[in-house]
C-alpha cells in the first residue's frame, strides 16, 4: 500500500497524526524549527506572521482546557485566527456525524483543524476526508496518539540531554490508556534511543507492547535503575477502585515517584509529566517541584513545538 | 415453486466432493430435481439448454449466516436486495440469524419472513429463532412454537448470554426436543468494550482489545454444559487457534458439536486494519496470522465443518466513523464463493474440497437433503466460471451493503447461473 496518512506524495508533512511513521529527519527538523520559536515567547511582541490570514479551528470533542489553550497560543503567535469549538456540547449531541461537522467547518474556509477526540483513529478519518490544503493536527485520539505531546517531550529531552543515543528512558504508570506513552515510544525509537522502558502493573501494560521496541518492568525500583529520563503518566481517577487498580494509595506505593525510587535513576535524571498531575498518586509533591523536575519547561516548550508543527504542515 | 421446465446443462464440469464427482457430464433437471447425470432419461426433451462449457457446476451454496435485515433494519438492506445478492452469489440456501428489529422470537414473525422470502422465489431461507426473548439473555423463547413456524435452530446471535444459569437452562430445554443451539462463543465480560484482537496491532493503535480468552472461556463453558445437558451445539464463527484446539478436543470426545468460520477470517488478520480501516472491523475480531493459519488448518482437518459468509450489510454512515464507533461486519453473500476459492488456492486445497465446506458441509449439520449433485436430489445448483476475474465495486454488488474490505479489488470466480428447485433464478 503506497497510501501514507500524513505525508504528501513528495514526502512533506501535510498532517500530523502520529509520531509513528515520521522519519528521523522530519522529527529533527520540527525540533530545530521549534528552537527558533522558543525565543519568540521571550520577546516583547510575541508574534510572527507565518500564518497570517489563516483560520485554525480547535475542534475538541473531548474537553481539555490546557491542551486547547496551548494550541490557541501557538496559533496566535503565528498570527492565525483561532476558532475554538467544544463539540461534545453542541453538534454531536444533536446527532450530526463527525464528518458532517468537518464538512460544515470546511465550508467556512478552515485552513487547519486541531482535533481531539475520544476515539482512536478519529484524526486519521478526518485527515482522509478533508479537501487538499486543509491540514489536520491530532491533539489526542483515544489511547492512540498525542503526537505534539510526544514531540515536545523529545524537545525537552534533547534540551537537557542533547542526544538520544545513550539515553535510558522510563515511562511509568498507566501505559495501557496513554496516548502520550505511545507517541513518546515511537518518537524515541525513531530518534535512536536504545533503551525505552515501560513500568507499571500488568493491568496497565498493553498486550505485546514489547513489539513496539520497549522493555517491560513491573518493579519500579529495577525499572528506574540508571535511567536518564523518567516520564510519569497521569492516572485517571476512574481507573482507581476497580478491576484495574485497587486504590490510589496502593498505586502510589508501587508506582508513585518518590525520592527513594528516583534515587535509582542517574543523579542527573530529569522528571517529566504531560500534565495535569495528580500529586500523591503518581508523583510525590517534592519531586514534582524538585530540582530534577522539568515539568514546567515542558509546557513552555510545548508552545514552540506546536508552532513548529503548524508552520511545517502549512509549509510556512 | 418448482421449475416445471426441463433443463439440460451441457459441457459443464460437475463437482461434488461428497459423491466423488468431478468430471464433465451433462445434467438433466425436471420437476425441481436432478433426474439424470451423464445420460438423458428416456424420451428426454429439454425445454431449456444451458451451455456450461469452461464452467463448474456445483451444488448451490449453503450459507450458515446471512443477515437479511428484515424486519426493521431496511436502511441497511431489504429482503429483496439481499435475496437477489444470495442467488447472484450462487447461494441457494441460507440461514438467517434472529438479530432483526423486532428480533425473531415470535412464531408470527418467523412465518411472515418465511412467507415473504418464499414469495420471492429465490434462495431457501432457514431462520434461526432467538434463544431468549428479545435476545435479552433472560427468558427462554418458545422454541417448540418457533420450530413449528420454521426455525432450524436457536441462537442469541452476537449477544452472548452472560448468565450461565440461563445458558444452562436454554441448553437443557433445547436438548429436551433435540433442537440445535447455535452459539457464538464469546464471554460477555471479557469482550466488553473491545474493538479488535488484543495483540500487537490493537496495542499500537490504542484500540481496546478482545482477548482470545473471551473465546476460549466461552467454549470451555459451553462444552462443559454440553456434557451436563446433552445439548447439540453449533459454534458460530471461530476466530482463534486456541478456540480451534478446544473444538477439536471436544469433537474427539464425541460431543455433538459442529462449528463454522467466517470466510474473511480465513484470509485476513488484525494487521489488515492498517490505519483504522473500519471495513476490517469484524465480530469476532480478525486475529493474528497464527490464528488465521490455525483456522485454515481446522477447516482442512474437518474440525471446522463449514465456511460461511457472515453476511452483514452495513450502511456507509455506520462505517464512516472512527473505528471504535463503526459497526462491525462485511457484505458477504456475493463473496462467499470467490473468497472460499481464494482461500483454497492459498491453502493448497482442491476446489472440490473447498466447495464441500460451503455445500455438503453446511447441509450436513443442518440436516438438509441438499448440497449434492445426485439423481433425485433437489436441483439447487450454482454454475460459475472459475477463471473469470471481476472487480468488486459498489455497482457490481447486488447487496445493499457495499461494505467490504475487498472493494476496488479484483476477485476470481464468477457465478453465471443459479438454479433453485430446478428453476433458473439468476443469470449473469
Amino acid at each position: 500500500m503506497s497510501y501514507h496518512p500524513q505525508l504528501s506524495a513528495d514526502g512533506k508533512l501535510k498532517h500530523l497524526l502520529s509520531t509513528e511513521g515520521l522519519s528521523r529527519a522530519m522529527i529533527e527538523s520540527i525540533l530545530e524549527t521549534a528552537d527558533q520559536f522558543v525565543s519568540v515567547g521571550n520577546r516583547e511582541v510575541k508574534k510572527v506572521p507565518l500564518l497570517r490570514g489563516k483560520s485554525v479551528f480547535n475542534l475538541f470533542f473531548e474537553n481539555s482546557t490546557r491542551t486547547r489553550t496551548t494550541f490557541e497560543i501557538a496559533a496566535k503567535r503565528l498570527s492565525a485566527d483561532v476558532i475554538n469549538l467544544n463539540i461534545n456540547a453542541s453538534s454531536t449531541s444533536k446527532g450530526e456525524s463527525l464528518l458532517d461537522t468537518i464538512d460544515n467547518l470546511s465550508a467556512m474556509n478552515a485552513d487547519m483543524f486541531i482535533v481531539r477526540h475520544a476515539e482512536a483513529g478519529a484524526a486519521h478519518l478526518i485527515a482522509q476526508h478533508v479537501k487538499p490544503g486543509i491540514a489536520v493536527i491530532n491533539a489526542g485520539d483515544g489511547r492512540h496518539a498525542h503526537p505534539t505531546q510526544g514531540l515536545l517531550d523529545m524537545y525537552t529531552m534533547r534540551h537537557y540531554k542533547k542526544s538520544f543515543h545513550h539515553l535510558s528512558v522510563a515511562i511509568v504508570g498507566d501505559v495501557l490508556h496513554s496516548r502520550v506513552a505511545r507517541s513518546d515510544i515511537h518518537a524515541l525509537t525513531t530518534l535512536g534511543c536504545p533503551d525505552v522502558r515501560v513500568i507499571g502493573p500488568k493491568t496497565l501494560i498493553p498486550t505485546e507492547v514489547e513489539r513496539m521496541g520497549v522493555s517491560v518492568f513491573h518493579d519500579m525500583y529495577r525499572g528506574l535503575e540508571g535511567c536518564d529520563v523518567v516520564i510519569m503518566l497521569r492516572v485517571q481517577n476512574e481507573r482507581m477502585n476497580g478491576a484495574l487498580l485497587p486504590s490510589a494509595h496502593e498505586f502510589f506505593k508501587s508506582y508513585g515517584l518518590t525520592s527513594e525510587k528516583l534515587a535509582r535513576a542517574k543523579p542527573d535524571a530529569i522528571v517529566m509529566h504531560p500534565g495535569p498531575m495528580n500529586r500523591g498518586v503518581e508523583i510525590d509533591s517534592p519531586i514534582a517541584d524538585g530540582r530534577q523536575s522539568v515539568i514546567l519547561p515542558q509546557v513552555t516548550f510545548g508552545i514552540a513545538v506546536r508552532m513548529a508543527v503548524m508552520a511545517t504542515v502549512k509549509g510556512a | 415453486m418448482k421449475g416445471s421446465m426441463k433443463i439440460e446443462i451441457n459441457n459443464g464440469r460437475l463437482v461434488d466432493a461428497e459423491n466423488h464427482l468431478d468430471q464433465v457430464q451433462p445434467l438433466y433437471l425436471a420437476d425441481g430435481k436432478i433426474v439424470a447425470i451423464g445420460r438423458a432419461p428416456e424420451g428426454w426433451k429439454a425445454g431449456k439448454v444451458i451451455d456450461a462449457a469452461g464452467k463448474i457446476v456445483c451444488p448451490g451454496l449453503i450459507d450458515l449466516c446471512a443477515r437479511l435485515r428484515e424486519p426493521g433494519l431496511e436502511h441497511k438492506a431489504t429482503l429483496e436486495s439481499e435475496m437477489l445478492a444470495a442467488v447472484a452469489g450462487g447461494v441457494t440456501s441460507l440461514v438467517c440469524p434472529p438479530d432483526t428489529d423486532p428480533v425473531l422470537d415470535e412464531p408470527g414473525l418467523v412465518e411472515m419472513l418465511k412467507r415473504r422470502a418464499a414469495a420471492l422465489n429465490q434462495a431457501h431461507v432457514y431462520p434461526l429463532g432467538a434463544l431468549t426473548a428479545g435476545l435479552r439473555g433472560g427468558q427462554l423463547s418458545e422454541m417448540v412454537e418457533l420450530t413449528e413456524a420454521g426455525c432450524v435452530g436457536f441462537t442469541n446471535g452476537d449477544k452472548p448470554i452472560a448468565d450461565t444459569v440461563v445458558l444452562y437452562r436454554a441448553m437443557q430445554y433445547a436438548a429436551t426436543y433435540g433442537y440445535c443451539v447455535w452459539l457464538r462463543p464469546e464471554d460477555a465480560h471479557l469482550a466488553r468494550g473491545g474493538m479488535a484482537h488484543d495483540g500487537e496491532v490493537a496495542s499500537r493503535l490504542g484500540l481496546a482489545g478482545i482477548p482470545v480468552s473471551a473465546e476460549t472461556v466461552a467454549i470451555s463453558t459451553i462444552v462443559t454444559l454440553m456434557r451436563d445437558t446433552g445439548a447439540r451445539v453449533h459454534l458460530a464463527r471461530l476466530s482463534s487457534r486456541l478456540g480451534v484446539d478446544l473444538v477439536r478436543a471436544a469433537k474427539a470426545e464425541g460431543l455433538p458439536l459442529t462449528c463454522d468460520v467466517g470466510v474473511h477470517h480465513l484470509l485476513l488478520t488484525d494487521r489488515d486494519i492498517g490505519y483504522f480501516d473500519s471495513h476490517y472491523r469484524f465480530t469476532p475480531p480478525l486475529r493474528s496470522p497464527s490464528d488465521r493459519d490455525a483456522l485454515s488448518r481446522g477447516v482442512i482437518d474437518g474440525t471446522i465443518d463449514a465456511i460461511c459468509s457472515d453476511h452483514t450489510p452495513v450502511d456507509e454512515d455506520a462505517k464512516n466513523v472512527p473505528f471504535g464507533e463503526a459497526e462491525p461486519g462485511a457484505t458477504g453473500l456475493e463473496l462467499l464463493l470467490p473468497l472460499t476459492l481464494k482461500w483454497a488456492e492459498q491453502a493448497g486445497v482442491s476446489i472440490a474440497a473447498a466447495l464441500q465446506k460451503i455445500t455438503a458441509g453446511p447441509a450436513g449439520l443442518l440436516g438438509l437433503d441438499a448440497g449434492k449433485i445426485a439423481v433425485a436430489a433437489r436441483a439447487d445448483l450454482c454454475i460459475f466460471d472459475p477463471a473469470a476475474f471481476w472487480a468488486l465495486t459498489p455497482q457490481t454488488l447486488r447487496s445493499q451493503g457495499k461494505n467490504s474490505p475487498w472493494l476496488r479489488r479484483e476477485l476470481q470466480a464468477r457465478v453465471t447461473h443459479t438454479l433453485v428447485n430446478g428453476a433458473l433464478v439468476f443469470k449473469a
